[in-house]
């Protein structure tokens, strides 16, 4: 197996008494979709975080790229090549489409620290941000506010800024989630394709979607990863079926 | 987007009418309004300082008054010592010329700003509120224990500073200085609002923690636009002390960094020439309800109240409707 661009190791995370995350090791490695499944409450968006930085772990070590992580803040993740959407929709609400994929490109290109150019004149940022638009097919819709697009549209910007950002990792949180069975087509779509760019680390409820792009499936109850394996393992794993798919009637 | 065809609009009226009241006033001879037109345009740029960290980047700011009394009492002790021709320390001469002035307060301010904030930027709500208004008190109680200038007296300054050029003790000639100073910082706003710097700054004032996940630093933003934040009201609190000829703890004062979130919240947080309109509304209660009522200060917070409550955007909003930056 090539080298995981993304290696996780005996990371846990409790609050108070409660376990979050629980002793995960896990790994991302180049050109796979690893899905994260698990009921919920089971430390999904936990993991996330500790893997962006919104939260330090108690224990363990997160390598990326090669490089421990752990000390470094979510800014500086970002800027190594972590690519995230959040499970609930966080845009810049007062920004139109267009320029919400553009304070991503700015972020790419670098330090945010120039005075002079007027932004909304600088092809540099406003070509890029129209052809990522198109590619989740919001190049219609780029001069509206986040704020006044539907839920739909604002998962897809969510997608369109982390494109934006040329991640080495994509880390998507239910991506799927409020989306309606032709949105989800067409983001299991586009998904697919995605992963050749890099890696995800998908966390989703969606069952068919998970089955239908997993390279791997890792499933996480309690905190703890209870098992890891190809969709065809997962699908036959006893402990999964009852802990878990037994549970959504899957 | 007509709102912004209509703000430019009320930007320009507002541009003319700064100008065209004290020409006229000059042309009548009536200095007194000049005095209160130039009152109005350095209070304005103070504003234009603190409404680049009140309204692009939601630093709700309790203590810009210790930059404006720090640029005041940069301008107040250098003509202090240029007057009495002793040395300001370590063989430091004072100065009367404005321009070095000015350039000692901002580059001053600028560092009070950076210190301040960096202790002061990881908090955030009633807490950022608190530690500002407790930097500027401990400064307040500074100045008014300091004999050496004055205490709580003040600090005269006797002859005006000079520019190259101008005969400041001409309050035409000085207003036509501090106008310039106010449109360029308008300028100078304008443009960082619109650059890549203003596009993060906003952008982590809405969601701080998407900004993070993009890769931007949301602590050094805010720390690089407090810092230019406070040298503008530094320049503005230098202008003021050679406007008034006097500089004195009262522009350290919690009721001046009050007077200056005043001033913002009545033009509108964030706009362009928001503290314009704000300065103009604040200067003409000051002067008419003042003349008729002690308790000015009253209406005036009757109608911050109505602001707040019924015009969130302020005079600018109320005029050209929401802000906009699609
Ligand atoms: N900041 C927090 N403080 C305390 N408990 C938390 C916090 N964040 C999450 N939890 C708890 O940790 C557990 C895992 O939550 P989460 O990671 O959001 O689960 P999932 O995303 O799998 O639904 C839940 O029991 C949740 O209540
Ligand atoms: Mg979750």
């Amino acid at each position: 197996m090539a080298e995981p661009v993304l290696d996780i190791r005996g990371v846990s995370k409790s609050f108070g008494a409660l376990r979050a995350t629980d002793d995960v090791t896990l790994t991302l490695v180049p050109g796979e979709i690893h899905a994260l499944i698990g009921p919920n409450g089971a430390g999904k968006s936990t993991l996330i975080a500790l893997i962006c930085g919104g939260l330090r772990p108690d224990a363990g070590s997160i390598h990326f790229r090669g490089q421990e992580i752990s000390g470094l803040s979510v800014a500086q993740r970002a800027r190594l090549g972590l690519g995230r959407s959040f499970q609930i929709s966080s845009l810049i609400p007062e920004y139109s489409a267009r320029r919400n994929v553009m304070l991503a490109v700015q972020a790419r290109l670098g330090h945010p620290y120039r005075f002079f150019r007027n932004v909304q004149r600088d092809a540099g940022l406003t070509g890029p941000a129209m052809e990522y638009l198109a590619r989740v097919g919001l190049e219609r819709r780029a001069h509206i506010l986040a704020s006044e697009l539907s839920h739909g549209e604002r998962r897809r910007l969510e997608i369109a800024t982390a494109l934006a950002l040329e991640p080495a990792a994509f880390l998507f949180d239910e991506p799927m989630a409020g989306m309606g069975a032709e949105g989800a087509r067409e983001l299991i779509g586009f998904l697919d394709e995605l992963r050749r760019e890099a890696p995800i680390l998908l966390v989703e409820h969606d069952m068919d979607a998970v089955f239908a792009l997993a390279d791997r499936i890792s499933v996480l109850a309690n905190g703890r990863i209870i098992a890891s394996g190809s969709v065809h393992d997962i699908r036959n794993d006893p402990e999964v079926r009852r802990a878990y798919l037994g549970e959504e009637g899957a | 987007m007509a709102d912004a065809r209509r703000e430019t609009i009320v930007n320009i009226v507002l541009a003319v009418a700064l100008f065209v009241v004290p020409a006229v006033a000059y042309v009548i001879d009536e200095p007194f309004f000049i005095t209160l037109a130039t009152r109005v345009a350095i209070l304005a740029l103070a504003g234009v300082g603190l409404n680049l960290a009140l309204g692009l980047g939601g630093m709700v700011s309790f203590g810009h008054a210790a930059f404006f009394g720090l640029g005041g009492y940069v301008a107040g002790v250098l003509a202090h010592h240029a007057f009495s021709g002793t040395p300001v320390f370590w063989g430091i001469p004072g100065t009367n010329q404005m321009i070095i002035i000015w350039i000692v307060a901002i580059v001053l301010s600028g560092m009070l700003a950076a210190i301040i904030g960096a202790l002061s930027l990881r908090t955030s709500g009633i807490f950022f509120i608190m530690i500002t208004l407790a930097f500027a008190q401990m400064l307040f109680f500074f100045t008014l224990s300091w004999p050496a200038y004055g205490g709580e007296d003040g600090l005269p300054i006797f002859v005006r500073n000079q520019f190259p050029g101008l005969n400041t003790m001409r309050i035409w000639e000085l207003f036509l200085l501090s106008y310039a100073v106010l449109m360029i910082a308008i300028l100078l706003f304008r443009m960082v609002r619109n650059a890549r710097f203003g596009a993060a700054l906003m952008a982590i004032r809405q969601n701080p923690d998407r900004a993070a996940a993009l890769g931007i630093s949301p602590f050094g933003v805010k720390l690089a636009a407090f810092a230019l934040s406070g040298m503008i009201t530094g320049l503005a609190g230098a202008m003021m002390a050679d406007l008034t000829r006097f500089v004195s703890p009262a522009m350290l004062a919690w009721q001046m960094s009050g007077e200056l979130i005043v001033i913002i919240i009545l033009g509108g947080v964030g706009r362009l020439f928001g503290p314009v309109a704000g300065a103009g509304i604040l200067v003409a209660f000051e002067v008419f309800f003042g003349g008729i009522t002690e308790h000015w200060q009253f209406w005036l917070g009757l109608v911050l109240l109505g602001v707040v409550l019924f015009a969130r955007g302020g005079l600018i909003g109320l005029i050209a409707g929401r802000d906009r930056h699609g």
